[in-house]
């Protein structure tokens, strides 16, 4: 339960979160099953903080995201999350009627710049939209802030009566950033906020992401697949695994020290920019598990190397290996995983 | 070995251009580079610096509006009698006989989305066995073998049950090695592999990217691995080709260009990129401003208005030419005059 120490305060609680998409068949669309995208997962964010989700495609962690803000139901778990007003209240819980004044405390910034924009719109409507909706201010207020904003973000304010077409894809996802914060939100989801630009403006991107987090104090939960662009960004690190969190710990910890196999997979499947660290990588044997139909045990054993009987058999729990170092490995205790090494 | 040291195809000043209405868009402006058989070539660059239309340049593939203006594309094969010649692929015809011989024969692609380059409505494995029949004098019965053998070679389990499935009932690794099975299957001397892992997960990449490895071995073919992935090309190459708007910036082997790079965008490049190797939560440096759009190249040296150590007078003036710096590296950068250091 979140705990009044201001200095830790958890912005953020999830518990136990589940999410199951019925799979139906035949002219009666019977269920027949479920996927399990979200299966139990439980973290926290502290005020301030930046905690990653990553993993592969079809590990949850878009869904997961997708909960917390209600975009979709979660078909079970808590969703705990600390108002303006500091109190806490379940969103998984709340009415639709009751979600939507929250929904100005979180925001989102999404993947793709191009779509995500409206072409129709000019950037005065796009980032005013939010405070329009929510009816903040009056038409001059709205556009005092939008210049404001815009400058938050490295654009020029006198571009507000442009569309997003004269603009750029970097700069793109700077009016999506702008539009995000123009109601103040206290915790901002970006679903891979970088991963449709080009390398050499993925930096832009993830600087201003800092420097607005440090100047604002916002609170970020960032979901990607790039495991060197979380790195840059990140506080702590949650690894998913077929709708499983498997690893979370502080982000310096699960690069130098992971404690489950199949972190240490992903760490070494990254191509490292350095010709000279070309070395023998771990290979996975197959593919992700089938989160309808997913193995006995733990999840990931059919590829581990370290498999034993037991994770045929049980399934882990995430468990605490050490102070705020959490995996759900039977072995994590007694493996010793390699990283990777700072150059 | 005397033979191997010639180049199986050598790119000189390859210029393709696309004539639109609202103008003419420089795609490929000036790029020269050689592929060598066993070996390996990178070719970095992030959109719109016309990798992606070099590598179909080469095949002769280039949609219209677009046309090779200048520049040719020579590739040795050996020819009728078995004496090893050199053809000029650009006075080729695009759909002549020659041409569409070399296709999948002697050259070989592999596209980046592997569910649209396979036809939805046709198995994965009658496609195979079209490329085989193209090429091959062969029966149907032997080629469709033949497929299955290349499904096995690639690692696709219970391959001759694959033969007969849709690419949508492949998952994404198994879609993406059953394209390189049809790239390969007609032994190629060069594979093209454009983007081959950008659309897969990092363990399915590594995947990818060991078998490319293997295959390379095994065959000695050459590739030409086009990608923005500068990991994947620390990886996997031998020699590296920049490319920024149309033009080659720099090239040189693999460790001289990320140990040593010479042209300030490979190297603000080169620091710019989120590392899995650097330290948690550090500001990167970052290279200012954007990509222009070709159709609105800046004049002089296209890196001009992003470069940290532009020189005004001489870089917004004239164009620098590609030039040795150093033994093995050739670089177009006004810093490098005469191509002394």
């Amino acid at each position: 339960m979140p705990v009044n120490d201001a200095k830790d305060q958890k912005l953020l609680e999830v518990i136990g979160l589940k999410k199951f998409f019925p799979i139906r068949r035949g002219f009666l669309r019977k269920t027949v099953g479920y996927v399990r995208a979200v299966d139990n997962v439980n973290f926290f964010i502290r005020k301030g903080e930046t905690l990653s989700l990553v993993g592969e495609s079809g590990c949850g962690k878009t869904t997961t995201s997708r909960c917390i803000l209600r975009a979709v139901n979660p078909t079970a778990g808590k969703v705990l999350f600390r108002t303006d007003g500091d109190s806490v209240v379940d969103v998984a819980a709340l009415s639709q009627s009751r979600i939507r004044p929250l929904r100005k405390q979180m925001q989102m910034i999404f993947q793709d710049p191009y779509s995500s924009l409206d072409p129709r719109m000019t950037l005065l409507d796009i980032v005013g939209e939010p405070l329009l909706v929510n009816g903040v201010g009056n038409r001059q207020e709205r556009m005092d802030r939008v210049s404001e904003l815009l400058k938050l973000v490295g654009l020029r304010p006198e571009y507000m009566r442009r569309f997003p077409h004269a603009f750029s894809g970097g700069q793109r996802q700077r009016i999506g950033i702008a539009r995000a914060l123009a109601l103040n939100p206290s915790l901002v989801v970006a679903d891979e906020p970088v991963s449709a630009l080009d390398v050499s403006v993925q930096a832009q991107i993830l600087n201003l992401m800092l420097d607005l987090q440090a100047q604002l104090g916002l609170t970020y939960l960032f979901v990607a697949h790039d495991l060197s662009v979380v790195k840059h960004i990140s506080d702590r690190i949650a690894v998913m695994y077929v709708g499983q969190i498997v690893e979370m710990v502080e982000t310096g910890a699960l690069f130098s020290a992971p404690k489950h196999p199949y972190t240490e997979a992903l760490l070494s499947a990254v191509p490292k920019p350095d010709p000279r660290l070309r070395s023998e990588r771990i290979v996975l044997e197959g593919e992700v598990a089938d989160p309808a139909n997913p193995p006995s045990g733990c999840y990931f054993h059919p590829r581990c190397r370290y498999a034993v009987d037991i994770c045929r058999q049980q399934t882990p729990e995430l468990r605490e290996i050490s102070p705020g170092h959490f995996a759900a490995c039977h072995r994590s205790r007694e493996l010793t995983l390699s990283g990777v090494s700072l150059s | 070995m005397e033979k191997s040291l010639k180049p199986f195809i050598s790119v000189q000043n390859l210029k393709t251009y696309f004539f639109a209405d609202e103008g003419i868009t420089k795609a490929v402006d000036g790029a020269s580079f050689d592929l060598y058989r066993e070996k390996t070539l990178g070719v970095v660059g992030e959109s719109g610096c016309g990798k992606s239309v070099t590598a179909r340049s080469i095949l002769r593939i280039v949609e219209r509006p677009g046309k090779i203006v200048e520049g040719h594309i020579y590739l040795r094969r050996k020819g009728a009698g078995g004496v090893e010649m050199e053809e000029d692929l650009t006075t080729l015809k695009p759909d002549s006989r020659e041409m569409r011989d070399i296709r999948g024969k002697e050259i070989g692609l592999v596209f980046q989305e592997p569910m649209t380059s396979f036809s939805p409505v046709h198995t994965v494995g009658s496609q195979i066995i079209e490329a085989i029949l193209l090429h091959q004098k062969v029966s149907k019965k032997e080629a469709r073998n033949r497929a299955i053998e290349q499904l096995r070679l690639v690692g696709i389990p219970k391959p001759e049950r694959r033969v007969d499935e849709f690419a949508f009932e492949l998952s994404g690794g198994l879609r993406q090695r059953a394209m390189i099975a049809m790239a390969l299957s007609c032994d190629p001397t060069l594979l093209i592999a454009d983007e081959p892992t950008t659309a897969l997960d990092v363990t399915t990449q590594a995947q990818i990217l060991d078998l490319l490895r293997q295959l390379q071995e095994q065959r000695g073919m050459a590739i030409m691995l086009i990608t923005h992935n500068l990991g994947v090309v620390a990886e996997m190459s031998d020699d590296v080709v920049v490319m920024y708007l149309g033009r080659v910036v720099e090239q040189g082997p693999v460790d001289d260009i990320f140990h040593a790079p010479k042209h300030p965008y490979t190297r603000a490049l080169l620091r710019s990129i989120p590392s899995i190797n650097s330290a948690p939560r550090v500001k990167l440096p970052t290279i200012s401003g954007s990509i222009p759009h070709p159709f609105n190249r800046p004049p002089g040296c296209a890196f001009h208005p992003r470069c940290p150590e532009f020189m005004p007078g001489t870089c917004d003036k004239s164009e620098p030419e590609l030039a040795a710096v150093g033994d093995r590296q050739r670089v177009s950068c006004f810093l490098y005059p005469l191509g002394g250091k």
